[in-house]
């Protein structure tokens, strides 16, 4: 059986409005999320993407076992999330990227000691994966600094380490690498390949930055309006969704828009030019004919914001 | 007018918590009957005790919750806020606005003042009435001189409160002098009881203390304790700990600020 | 499943709770100096409470047909319950708060009952400052009650059923934040609002409010009954003398009341999610 099991789930929410200036009030039934049906296997990484507001947070609160889904199948681990609570709790991580986990005015080492009460972490193991997770997430130096004055990436190293000390079979990741720059989100991402390496953690990932779903994940699943829109590997939904890459080229001069197979010019602006081509092209071909016809003083591709790609490939579908 | 415009800001701000004001009033109302009963029993004990009779006594306790939460007795108010900008070095950016701090404050505290008073002043105070016999003032004087009084004693205690968040400047965190002050204020300001009945050189110390400014003397104003010229004193002891305090509070924050800009916090 | 646990082995959550609230103790208490500073304060702030009613008795000989030891007895069985229970469970207070901040979804994925998790979270031992100063009260009024064995006995039921009846009051009534969060000044109605009360005899109160007192909301069972009995005085509003004996009865009452609204507040959340 699948390690994550969710046929046709349901969340409705009664949202009461004032109409008529506030002497009449509604009761409206929204559909947060419907029709929702997928499976996770052991040791997928998975990249649950999609809008704000399109259901992703209310799916994961529901395979936490915090919500109650309306209506559907719906089983972690084999457990019945909202029912099993407790016993769900000893299997799953789960990171908020916005809200820590751990405690503000206690030193990071207290946080974990608390943890592992809570989760009755055997001392030997706790141990060595304490001293495993510091390791690899340089935290040793922050061991005795209270949360409160740890640096935003430190924070999220710290709720990393926290949600991972009773080795969970799963870990729920709310945008991980939000707010970080880019040295600690690379270091992030290779820390969690390796996680998912070694110990064969399931990865759910929700999360605004491709990159994170580039370096991690095999498969996305996008969610929107409530229900899953595209579920396969990453390469397949740029495909789908048409989405482009950019590269920019800075010209050493002005030149007239550069004619090159394969890409198209977007925006010139000076000698800066804006090229777009397919997602699943390489870029190689394209540089090594624009570097050949022209005189280049800088390059650089962008990748396709995750909103773009699923605004494409919502209007295509619809 | 700028000052008015932060008034009522505040005063808006406030009016946003409806769950919680309805909750207070339920609470403030409560205690306003337990301690009628139990003063109700005192005065049956000795009925003249303090110079007040059973109205009297009772009114005094519906003044009391009325005031409890527009003087912010046990502390929070605007204060709080300060409090908190100061621990998180937010206030830095108070003390280079061109209004000054203490004003700026100040002004926001009389607008949620002036909140409370409508709200969990004057709701409890109704429930009292229909529950228990209460005093009206006698004379418009007294009324007057009520109206004045409130708010000084708004601005006593906001001076209190003031130097209490200011000791964040130096102590990081101030929950500690946060409790202990209200603590003080509870007992000093005669809202765990009347200042009247305080014996001998306790009661000269506690009604001469900023403290009784904020209950007890509104409260006997209220009463028709204070009449002519010695209503036109209760005031002044009102504006004199008022001018004091702010003035003290005016000291704090120079060094404070010398503190901040000096050391950058 | 988990509230079956829970029911055979309660000791389960209070091992939790245990540990929990000990490296909490720990983490307080590397701080000395602060720590000794704010017992000293809360016991000065207490201790002036007291001296609040000391002061009425300068005005008078007795109220409502107590005097001030007997008043004191009251206080101090009164004072130690809402202390016992505040610093056991005071944190339950904050469950609006919790849940405004999304703390309350971060306990959800921690496999400890949420109960405990609430109560034990910042668990202080500056609340000892409230017992201790009630204990003192307690132990001064004393020599007001002529001791047999059976009365002592009376007196530990009393200080049990008192913290288990708070313990109840706080978070019977702290669950109402589950519906509406910032209404967290509900519960001190009953909670701080049930101490100031007790703290006076009830025959201050109209005979309809002590019976209220009794059958409706049990707080007379905090300390009114077990210390008439203490006292040997006869029921002053001519109510059954068996209801003396009652104490447990009503904390238990009260504890399961509690428990079955906070397990309603919970599923309340977890179905709506706010």
């Amino acid at each position: 059986m699948a390690l994550i099991d969710v046929q046709d789930l349901e969340r409705t929410f009664v949202v009461r409005r004032k109409v008529d200036g506030g002497r009449r009030r509604l009761r409206d039934e929204v559909r947060a999320v419907h029709d929702l049906t997928f499976s996770v296997e052991a040791g997928e990484m998975v990249g649950y993407i999609g809008p704000n507001g399109a259901g992703k947070s209310t799916t994961i609160k529901m395979l936490t076992g915090i919500l109650v889904p309306t209506a559907g199948h719906l089983r972690v681990a084999g457990l019945d999330p909202s029912k099993d609570r407790v016993a769900l709790a000893r299997r799953i991580g789960v990171v908020f990227g916005q809200r820590t986990t751990l405690w503000w005015d206690l030193p990071l080492r207290d946080s974990f000691a608390l943890l592992q009460k809570m989760y009755r972490i055997p001392t030997e193991r706790y141990r060595a994966n304490l001293e495993r997770f510091v390791e690899l997430l340089d935290l040793r130096d922050q061991l005795d600094t209270p949360v409160r004055q740890l640096s935003l990436g430190q924070r999220m190293r710290g709720d990393i380490t926290a949600a991972l000390l009773h080795d969970p079979e799963i870990l729920y990741l709310d945008e991980p690498t939000i707010g970080l720059d880019v040295v600690s989100k690379g270091r992030l991402r290779e820390f969690l390949r390796a996680l998912n390496a070694e110990r064969g953690t399931t990865l759910v990932l929700t999360t605004h930055d491709l990159q994170d779903i580039e370096a991690l994940c095999d498969r996305v699943i996008v969610i929107d309006h409530g229900t899953a829109v595209f579920d396969g590997p990453l390469p397949a939904l740029h495909a789908q969704g048409g989405s482009t890459r950019t590269l920019v080229v800075d010209l050493v001069d002005e030149a007239p828009a550069i004619e090159v197979p394969g890409a198209v010019v977007r925006r010139v602006e000076g000698p800066r030019q804006w090229l777009s081509f397919p997602t699943e092209a390489s870029a190689a071909p394209i540089v090594a004919a624009v570097a050949a016809s022209y005189d280049v003083a800088d390059l650089s591709i962008q990748e396709p914001d995750i909103e773009e790609v699923i605004r494409d490939l919502y209007s295509r579908g619809a | 007018m700028l000052y008015v415009a932060i008034a009522t800001r505040a005063f808006r701000r406030y009016s946003t918590y409806r769950a919680a004001t309805l909750a207070g009033v339920f609470t403030n109302s409560v205690f306003g009957v337990i301690y009628s009963f139990a003063y109700l029993a005192l005065w049956d004990a000795n009925p003249t005790a303090g110079g007040y009779d059973k109205v009297d006594a009772v009114t005094y306790v519906w003044l009391g919750q009325a005031l409890l939460m527009t003087v912010a007795l046990w502390g929070g108010g605007t204060t709080d806020d300060l409090a908190e900008r100061i621990r998180s070095g937010d206030v830095a950016i108070d003390l280079y606005r061109p209004v000054g701090v203490i004003q700026w404050y100040l002004a926001a505290d009389l607008g949620r003042a002036a909140y409370h008073l409508l709200t969990r002043g004057l709701a409890p105070t109704v429930v009292g009435a229909v529950l228990f016999q209460i005093a009206m003032p006698d004379s418009p004087a007294a009324a007057l001189g009520f109206l004045v009084s409130v708010p000084l004693a708004v601005v006593v205690s906001f001076g209190l409160r003031f130097l209490v968040a200011s000791t964040a400047f130096w102590l990081l965190d101030a929950t500690g002098a946060r409790t202990l002050s209200g603590a003080l204020a509870i007992f000093f300001s005669g809202m765990a009881l009347p200042l009247v009945l305080f014996p001998g050189w306790l009661g000269i110390l506690a009604e001469s203390l900023p403290w009784s400014a904020m209950i007890q003397v509104p409260n006997d104003i209220w009463l028709g304790r204070h009449t002519g010229v010695d209503l036109l004193g209760a005031l002044a002891f009102q504006a004199g700990w008022a001018v004091v305090l702010l003035a003290a509070c005016w000291l704090v924050l120079a060094r404070a600020t010398r503190k901040v800009v000096v050391q950058g916090g | 499943m988990a509230d079956l646990a829970t029911l055979v082995r309660p000791w389960h959550p209070l091992a939790r709770y245990g540990e929990i609230a000990r490296l909490w103790i720990r983490a307080e208490i590397s701080y000395p100096a602060s720590f000794a500073m704010l017992v000293v304060g809360s016991m000065l702030i207490n201790a002036l409470d007291f001296v609040g009613i000391a002061i009425m008795f300068s005005s008078i000989d007795q109220l409502g047909g107590f005097e001030l030891r007997e008043i004191a007895l009251l206080y101090g069985a009164t004072g130690i319950g809402i202390g016992v229970a505040d610093t056991l469970i005071g944190s339950v207070e904050r469950i609006g708060e919790y849940v405004r901040t999304g703390r309350l979804d971060q306990m959800l994925t921690k496999p400890v009952p949420l109960l405990v998790q609430v109560c034990s979270d910042r668990f202080t031992l500056r609340r000892l400052g409230r017992i201790t100063q009630a204990t003192v009260v307690l132990v001064w009024a004393l020599p007001v009650v002529d001791w047999t064995p059976s009365r002592v006995g009376m007196a530990l039921v009393m200080v049990l059923s008192s913290s288990a009846l708070f313990f109840g009051l706080f978070v019977l009534f702290s669950c109402i934040q589950f519906w509406t969060t910032d209404a967290n000044e509900f519960a001190n109605a009953f909670t701080y609002g049930g101490n100031t009360l007790t703290q006076y005899p009830l025959t201050i109160f109209p005979r309809e409010l002590a019976i209220a007192l009794t059958v409706v909301l049990p707080i007379a069972f905090v300390n009114w009954y077990p210390c008439l009995y203490l006292l040997g005085r006869p029921d002053p509003f001519g109510l059954p003398e068996w209801l003396q004996f009652c104490s447990p009865l009503a904390a238990a009452v009260v504890v399961t009341a509690a428990l079955l609204v906070w397990r309603t507040g919970v599923r309340h959340y977890t179905s709506t999610g706010s």
